[in-house]
């Protein structure tokens, strides 16, 4: 067993770090808490949003609408949007994301570019041999729709010229604090899958068929609308991720704090037993010694 | 048969509720759209959406935005929008009197700041206007002749 000293100087150090753990999960709960009510504001119009995107795609002779809502014939590349965090110290936020995304395009049968946003994820993915294409990192702590437009134009824009085929959106979807998810997304061009789920919101909605009378026409507003929206849901992903990490961190840095607390209450028993064993030591030596010194006497 | 009418903005949800009419105002004229109304999609212009059931009226502002509107559901997706009765007179005035005095100045017309501007003088415009118009309590729902 480890000497009294060394144990006290163990002992403090764990200490200092269960210190340093809880402070970070202090600045992760505010920190939660602006990013949970930024997602929160702005779910509403995302999901509008994307209702209405999918309305629109979901019109017949949708592929002669518009270039972004054609569905090409032949996928030669595709282009994943990754949204990670920049920092780690976050639990399994960053490894989640990553593994799947792997899973998903591990076995994918055309080549994947990736855009990501965060550091963490970059590097993840450039040491899985990734092919990372643009990065973008050091958002700011609460991004607005400038800071990030740019994002999904450049994903609009590779789209338009053909560089890619399809693309796709991957982020980490807050439910809770206790959970968050990692989801995919069809970015572009839109599809619509069979299960509706957010049919639901519109009641006895009967499905559509018919196509939209558009004001003022149907190409200027499409141009405006379309890629602004798939903007817009990069956004929202952006603020659901950032929302995630810092939910991901808190739940983390207090579980660092509960281990280092329950470290230091084992170390504290094992440092008891050694100072009382010196202790029990030192009055047999004296004892001992007295004993003797008596008997000397006598 | 009403018809559903639901108002966000960018930042929060305005308004959601069965109502008979909504009137909003887009970019080539402002429509009333009553309940099986054939699907449309429109852009907007900065005006009022009036949503309006029984006796009872409330009017919204909004700058620009997008309107969806389903035979059974009006969705307005607006860029910026506001509950006339929240509209706080005094900063919107004082909104108004920043933008003045910048644009009397007479900053280069096409710099992203005076097109900044130029659009928060219309946006508070539109505010105080419609605070005049609009708002005098529940009771007396004004008659609509927005422009």
């Amino acid at each position: 067993m480890a000497s009294a000293r060394e144990m006290r100087l163990r002992i403090q150090s764990v200490k200092n770090i269960a210190q340093v753990t809880r402070a970070l999960e202090a600045v992760s709960a505010s920190k939660v808490r602006k990013a949970v009510e930024q997602v929160e504001n702005t779910r509403p119009y995302a999901n509008k949003a994307w209702q209405v995107l999918r309305h629109v795609a979901g019109q017949p002779g949708r592929s002669t609408l518009h270039p972004l809502l054609t569905e090409r014939t032949e996928v030669k590349n595709t282009l994943v949007l990754l949204i990670s965090s920049d920092r780690g110290l976050a639990g399994a936020y960053n490894t989640n994301i990553i593994r799947f995304n792997m899973q998903n395009f591990k076995n994918y049968n055309t080549p994947t570019q990736y855009i990501t946003v965060g550091r963490k994820g970059r590097d993840l993915l450039m040491r899985r041999g990734g092919n990372v294409v643009a990065e973008f990192s050091d958002l700011p702590a609460a991004p607005s729709f400038m800071d990030v437009s740019s994002i999904g134009h450049l994903a609009v824009e590779e789209f338009l010229k053909g560089n890619v085929d399809e693309v796709y959106l991957v982020y980490t979807d807050y439910v809770s604090m206790a959970k968050q998810e990692p989801v995919i997304k069809k970015l572009l061009p839109l599809e619509l899958d069979d299960s509706d789920d957010l049919v639901q919101e519109y009641g006895e909605q009967q499905k559509i068929a018919a196509a939209y009378i558009y004001e003022p026409d149907a190409e200027e507003i499409l141009n405006e609308i379309i890629p602004r929206f798939t903007a817009l849901q990069v956004y929202q992903a952006t603020l659901e991720s950032l929302a995630s990490e810092h939910a991901a961190r808190m739940v983390a840095m207090r579980n660092a704090t509960d281990n280092a607390h329950e470290l230091v209450g084992a170390l504290q028993l094992d440092y008891n037993k050694v100072r009382q064993q010196s202790i029990t030591g030192d009055i047999l030596d004296i004892a001992g010694g007295a004993e003797a010194l008596a008997q000397s006497e006598r | 048969m009403p018809i559903r009418c639901e108002i966000v903005s960018q930042d929060k949800t305005l308004y959601e509720g069965d109502v008979d009419i909504v009137v909003i105002p887009g970019t080539s004229g402002v429509m009333g759209i009553l309940p099986n109304h054939a699907p449309l999609l429109t852009t907007l212009n900065f005006g009022v959406v009036q949503v309006r059931k029984g006796g009872d009226e409330e009017n919204f502002t909004v700058a620009g935005g997008v309107a969806e509107i389903q035979p059974n559901i009006v969705t307005v997706l607006a860029d910026r929008a506001e509950n006339v009765e929240d509209i706080d007179i005094s900063r919107a005035e004082a909104a108004q009197q920043r933008a003045k005095e910048y644009m009397e100045k007479g900053p280069p017309p096409d710099s992203d700041r005076y097109l900044a501007m130029s659009a928060a003088l219309h946006r508070s415009n539109l505010r105080l206007d419609a605070v005049r118009r609009y708002r005098k309590g529940k009771k007396q729902a004004t008659r609509q002749t927005e422009e």
